[in-house]
């Protein structure tokens, strides 16, 4: 994501603002752009292979006492909430080089950004105590890339409240 | 991203003895939310807040509990109300379970 001076620059600066027309400014320094660019399509083929185990937390269990109830609640909302999520990721990709964005459009950004962390998370066995992973960790990078989904998504909802 | 409800099902047919469902009819059903490491905090007030239409406080307060104690029960209601809470929490990407109260 850059060098260090650049980093330190961008840090300064909101992604995402409201204005007073109802859009929202997105400024997104290119290396982020390009961290982001490739991620809704990985996501996508995820879903739509369907039974990773990462995918884990985007379908919870609805009935955990109630086998039935729960199977009968799965076959209902299984094909919704993955459409639903797809939309978002196809928003998301195809306006990752905008400026600008519709409130419908943020919306979408906003639940993509919070499906990746799910995933992501799920696969780095996150946990709330978790100590600093070392710079030569070989899943630096991913936690790197959690981190900063994270930020990212912090300043959306801000956008948003 | 306005939710669509889901379509509401007749109710399951089970082998557990259902003699007392008609007195449950109105005993509500609770919404849990359980923590989670990966929700962020400001998600989950903003996600309450959003799909339930309560204050800023009141939102703030529930994810406090959830982070705090594990768990808080958002919302209660009939079945067919509880499913669909549930399943908007799921949308959003929370860990959000369903229970009878009795």
């Amino acid at each position: 994501m850059g060098d260090d001076a650049a980093l330190l620059v961008n840090a300064l600066r909101p992604r995402i603002t409201r204005r007073r027309r109802g859009d929202y400014e997105l400024r997104l320094p290119p290396e982020e752009r390009a961290a982001l660019r490739s991620l809704p399509a990985q996501l996508r083929a995820l879903l739509e292979v369907g039974d990773d185990p990462s995918l884990r937390r985007l379908f919870p269990t609805a009935y955990p006492d109630d086998p039935l109830r729960e199977e009968e609640y799965r076959a209902l909302v299984r094909s919704e909430l993955t459409d639903k999520r797809l939309v978002s990721l196809d928003t998301m990709q195809r306006t990752v080089d905008a400026t600008h964005l519709s409130e419908e459009e943020v919306l979408a950004w906003l639940g993509a950004l919070n499906d990746l962390r799910l995933v992501l998370g799920t696969r780095l066995d996150v946990t709330e105590d978790m100590e600093e992973v070392p710079d030569d960790d070989p899943a630096a990078p991913a936690f790197a890339l959690y981190y900063y989904l994270g930020w990212l998504e912090e300043q959306v909802v801000e956008a948003l409240s | 991203m306005t939710p669509t409800a889901p379509p509401l099902t007749a109710p399951v047919e089970t082998d557990q003895p259902t003699g007392d469902e008609e007195t449950r009819l109105d005993t509500p059903w609770l919404v849990i939310v359980w923590n989670d490491p990966i929700n962020l905090m400001s998600y989950v007030v903003y996600v309450f807040q959003k799909l339930f239409g309560y204050p800023r406080e009141k939102a703030t307060k529930l994810m406090l509990d959830v982070h705090h104690l594990g768990k808080a029960i958002v919302s209660s209601g009939n079945r067919e109300k509880a499913e669909l809470d549930t399943f908007r929490l799921h949308e959003h990407g929370l860990w959000a379970t369903m229970q009878p109260s009795w």
